[in-house]
């Protein structure tokens, strides 16, 4: 159907409009659609535009857009469609000329473009974020725009073309969002800390991974230095093993030739030298296995024994054992024990001893050539508040007074010391800081005091440190390790006790330490601690003068003498106990008088004489019997050469010179040889019992060597053993195979064919074989002599005394072994443990 | 010569036997092996002793010759023959074994020789003032009884 429709070109209303002017053409409105009603009667090709549209509309034949402009009415931009109407159909191919004339009408659409676009877009466009805008792009460069505020940039830019069917425009639509979307703060916060999160998460697995491999590391590193420390320890053991069985070894034939000796005939000083030396060797024995401890404390394994000892016993011996060294120096040296210490105390011996060894060889060391070395042992008890002490030692010891007269002090030698109680100021122990006070426990202090160099002041402090010594010229000047004292503290760190000195460069240095041990009764002693028991009685109730200047050395030989049960009385001068002698003559305390002991400070040979002659004076005076004896007159000295001594003892002014430090064996041996009695043979009495021992007892020997068989036979016969002999190892095993009448074997081990220890591996094997077979009961008791367990003694006979043999001959299943050629004493001892009476 | 006379002579050669070196106390120790049970009991020993060493004596000397020398044999000898001086108490003849076996240790076949010869010497002394000493003894016996 064909409409007319136009648009209104100028925005005014059909009243205000000129009437048309005469033209060649007009193209009025005369149909239009209600809404544009107000364009009717307008001519279209009075609008410039319009008028282009409408002949462009005609030539062409198409729809036709104008550019945008205002519309009447309602001012809007917008834009003008244009068809031309013709009246027949024309080819596709006619020209413009044609079309002009087929025209009969034109036909028109305005687009109001905001209402198009509001109503088209409403739903975006209410949204209000979305800006739109629409331009006619013909033009590109300069695009007029018909719908849309002013752009604010905001970035994202959507553009579509707008197609209103004229091929001739263009328009398009840009639409942006009105305000630039925002930061979606939410999603990177979000992000952010999800990145965040699993950053943080990924550097803690990362840290605990890298934590995990660095731990793993270390600890394989540790287990690998773990293995090697415990490889060095055990390394540095089995150093220390070795080496001091080396050691051990030849120190085992020194000690059996000093026993050999002491077995040859030997006068009581001679005695007493062997046996001192047979003890330094012993404990030069002990003291090996004592290195061996040092691994033992350094790895904190030590402990302490707890057995009963003889406190006194033990200070003699170890003051002997340093005496020559401090004798040579020209050192006094001398120990005293104070009464109150009890006569037994349960503790550790030897690292007692090791302690006191320690610290007696410093002072050795570092004492040069006067003054003294003394030990004096007390209760603590006796330290603790009371004013008043007791003891004589003690108080003399506190209390250091120089005597003007003679320069000298009230001292063991007369050199001045330091104050003792300086090294035990710091003591708790001694304070009465030490809570716990256990009244079962002894508690001992000891002091070593010294004459010595002293110790340097800024030195002092690290005495107690190992492998340190005062300054680096100690070690080169007088020797040593720089150990003894550290481990000498730790010794009295377990003995629950303290370690203190005092020391003054130039003056001398004192030591002290606590213990605490336990009670001990007297009967729990062990063998070797009791040797003097049956002797000491028989000094008892005997009197002894003492005459010496010092007091504090009086004392000290008071205290030995008294430990014999002698009782004593001291003057300081010759003088003095020439009156004192005179004055007792007429008592009982004369009669007791057994003995007179004289330093040889105090020696004066004239005075001696003098006293000597009074002696016999009186003895003639009372007419008493010449053999009632005199007191014997003993001379008490440090260092003397034997020369001197001899020359001495032969000129007959003294009956004996007593050398010093004293020791209860020297004073009972010289005491019983100048008293008349002498110990005797003690040899009669072992043999009796031997022969007990072995009497009827049926022996077999076995040795390749004749004479050897021949030796030991007549001696086992001697004591009435019925003795076998055989040559060879194999016939051994033929007389020895279970059941068999033998009570013991003497086993030469150096035999050809088969030797010692062979024969004894396979006797003890064929036994062992006999006695599972008994035990087990596949075979009767009385098919094997009713003896149900077969081990015969066999004794080793061997020429050398060296360990290792013996341990050898332990191994392969000996008992013991004796030494060849046969020794009376070594044969007693030996058989004496398989054969103890009563068997 | 009176009966004591002879027991102080002998007294005498017995005590310069010690004091000599020529024995030990190991002879003393035969000495108090000897009872009325056993009344020739040190006589019998040394005798015996001597006997027996001839032999080791000869064997020594054959190896000695012997070359290559082998010086594990004559080690063992020389256990032998010490082990037996040694029991007896000859003091000299065994220190002089020991010599030889060191330098048997040593493989010194020289030195064992020239010690060897040594060994023999102190034997053959020691024998001579033995069987004198014994022979005073017997004397001495007899004359006891007569």
């Amino acid at each position: 159907m064909e409409t007319e429709d136009q648009t209104l070109v100028q925005d005014c209303l059909t009243e205000n409009l000129d009437p048309a002017p005469i033209k060649d053409e007009y193209a009025p409105v005369i149909f239009s659609q209600e809404t544009v009603s107000h364009i009717v009667s307008i001519d279209m090709m009075s609008g410039q535009q319009d008028l282009e549209n409408i002949l462009r509309a005609r030539a062409t034949g198409k729809g036709v857009l104008t550019s945008p402009f205002k519309l009447l009415k309602s001012n809007h931009l917008g834009v003008v469609l244009t068809f031309a109407v013709y009246n027949k159909d024309l080819p596709p191919d006619a020209i413009p000329e044609q079309r002009t004339e087929a025209t009969v009408g034109y036909l028109g659409a305005s687009y109001d473009v905001p209402s198009l676009v509001e109503k088209l877009l409403h739903q975006l466009a209410s949204k209000q974020t979305i800006v739109v805008n629409v331009y006619d792009t013909t033009n590109a460069s300069a695009p007029i725009s018909m719908y849309g505020t002013d752009i604010t940039d905001t970035g994202l830019l959507h553009v579509s073309s707008l197609d209103f069917g004229d091929p001739l425009r263009k328009h398009e639509m840009h639409c942006r969002f009105k305000q630039k979307p925002p930061l979606p703060w939410m999603a990177i916060n979000a992000s952010v800390g999800v990145l965040v999160i699993t950053l943080l998460v990924g550097h803690i697995f990362h840290a605990a991974i890298c934590r995990i491999a660095k731990v793993e590391n270390d600890c394989r590193e540790m287990m690998e230095l773990k293995a090697r420390a415990e490889a060095a320890d055990v390394a540095k053991s089995q150093f220390l093993a070795t080496v001091s069985h080396e050691i051990r070894t030849p120190m085992n034939g020194v000690l059996g030739m000093l026993k050999m000796l002491m077995d040859t005939d030997l006068d009581a000083i001679q005695r007493d030298y062997a046996e001192t030396a047979h003890a330094s060797g012993k404990d030069l024995i002990s003291l090996i296995n004592e290195v061996l401890d040092q691994a033992k404390i350094e790895s904190g394994r030590l402990e302490l024994e707890d057995v009963p000892f003889d406190l006194r016993n033990l200070l003699d011996s170890i003051l002997s054992l340093s005496s020559d060294k401090s004798n040579d120096k020209g050192i006094e040296s001398a120990v005293y024990v104070s009464d109150r210490v009890p006569e037994v105390v349960v503790g550790d011996p030897g690292r007692f001893r090791q302690i006191i060894t320690n610290l007696v060889g410093n002072s050795i060391k570092f004492t040069q050539d006067k003054g003294h070395i003394f030990v004096s042992v007390h209760l603590v008890d006796e330290m603790k508040g009371t004013s008043d002490v007791g003891d004589k030692v003690l108080q003399q010891g506190l209390n250091l007074v120089q005597d003007m007269s003679s320069k000298t002090y009230n001292t063991l030698s007369g050199f001045p010391v330091v104050d003792r109680w300086r090294s035990w100021e710091n003591f708790k122990m001694l304070n009465g800081k030490d809570a716990k006070d256990d009244p079962e426990k002894i508690r001992l202090l000891v002091t070593v005091e010294d004459t010595g160099v002293g110790i340097r002041l800024d030195a002092q402090d690290q005495i107690f440190t190992p492998f340190v010594q005062a300054d680096s010229s100690t070690s080169r000047h007088y020797g040593g390790t720089g150990i003894g004292l550290s481990i000498s503290k730790h010794l009295v760190e377990l003995m629950h006790g303290e370690i203190g000195f005092a020391s003054e460069p130039g003056v001398g240095s004192t030591f002290s330490f606590t213990g605490a041990f336990g009670k001990g009764e007297v009967s729990s002693l062990d063998s070797k601690w009791k040797q003097y028991d049956p002797v000491v009685s028989e000094f008892q109730g005997l009197g002894a003068l003492i005459i010496d200047n010092r007091s504090i050395r009086a004392e000290v030989t008071k205290y030995h003498l008294r430990r014999l049960g002698i009782s004593v009385d001291i003057t300081s001068s010759l003088e003095s106990a020439c009156t004192y002698v005179s004055s007792i003559f007429t008592t009982s305390a004369f009669a007791h008088l057994a003995m007179i002991l004289i330093d040889k400070d105090v020696w004066n040979q004239e005075t001696v004489l003098q006293l000597r002659s009074l002696l016999e004076q009186h003895r003639k005076n009372c007419k008493l019997n010449v053999s009632t004896n005199l007191p014997k007159i003993f001379l008490l000295g440090t260092s003397m050469s034997p020369v001197e001594r001899s020359k001495l003892k032969t000129s007959g002014f003294v009956d004996n010179v007593l050398m010093k430090p004293l020791r209860l064996s020297v004073l009972i041996a010289c005491f019983q040889e100048a008293l008349g009695r002498t110990k005797g043979k003690v040899r009669g009495k072992k043999m009796s019992t031997l022969g007990s021992l072995l009497r009827e007892k049926r022996i077999l020997v076995v040795d390749d060597n004749k004479v050897n068989r021949r030796v030991a036979e007549g001696a086992l016969k001697k004591y009435g053993a019925i003795v076998t002999c055989v040559e060879r190892g194999h016939d051994a095993l033929n007389k020895l195979k279970p059941p068999h009448t033998f009570d013991a074997c003497f086993m030469d081990l150096q035999m050809p064919e088969m030797d010692g220890f062979e024969a004894t591996r396979q006797i003890r094997s064929a036994e062992s074989e006999v006695n599972e077979k008994l035990a087990s009961g596949e075979v009767s008791i009385e098919m094997y002599g009713n003896v149900s367990h077969w081990h015969i003694p066999i004794l080793a006979m061997t020429a050398d005394v060296i360990q290792a043999t013996y341990e050898k001959c332990l191994k392969c299943g000996m008992d013991d072994y004796v030494s060849k050629p046969f020794e009376e004493e070594q044969l007693y001892l030996a058989v004496a443990r398989f054969f103890e009476s009563g068997l | 010569m009176d009966r004591y006379g002879m027991q102080n002579q002998i007294a005498c050669i017995r005590r310069s036997l010690f004091d000599q070196g020529y024995l030990d106390e190991q002879f003393i120790q035969l000495e108090e092996l000897q009872d009325d049970a056993n009344p020739n009991f040190v006589q019998e020993i040394v005798t015996l002793f001597y006997t027996d060493s001839t032999r080791l004596i000869q064997n020594i000397e054959l190896t000695l010759t012997s070359r290559p020398t082998n010086f594990s044999k004559l080690d063992d000898y020389m256990h032998q023959f010490k082990g037996s001086s040694s029991s007896i108490g000859a003091k000299k003849v065994t220190s002089e074994c020991a010599v030889f076996r060191q330098y048997c240790a040593a493989g010194n076949a020289e030195a064992c020789i020239r010690s060897f010869q040594h060994i023999k010497q102190e034997h053959a002394i020691l024998r001579k003032k033995l069987e004198f000493y014994f022979q005073m003894m017997g004397q001495a016996a007899v004359a006891q009884t007569t």
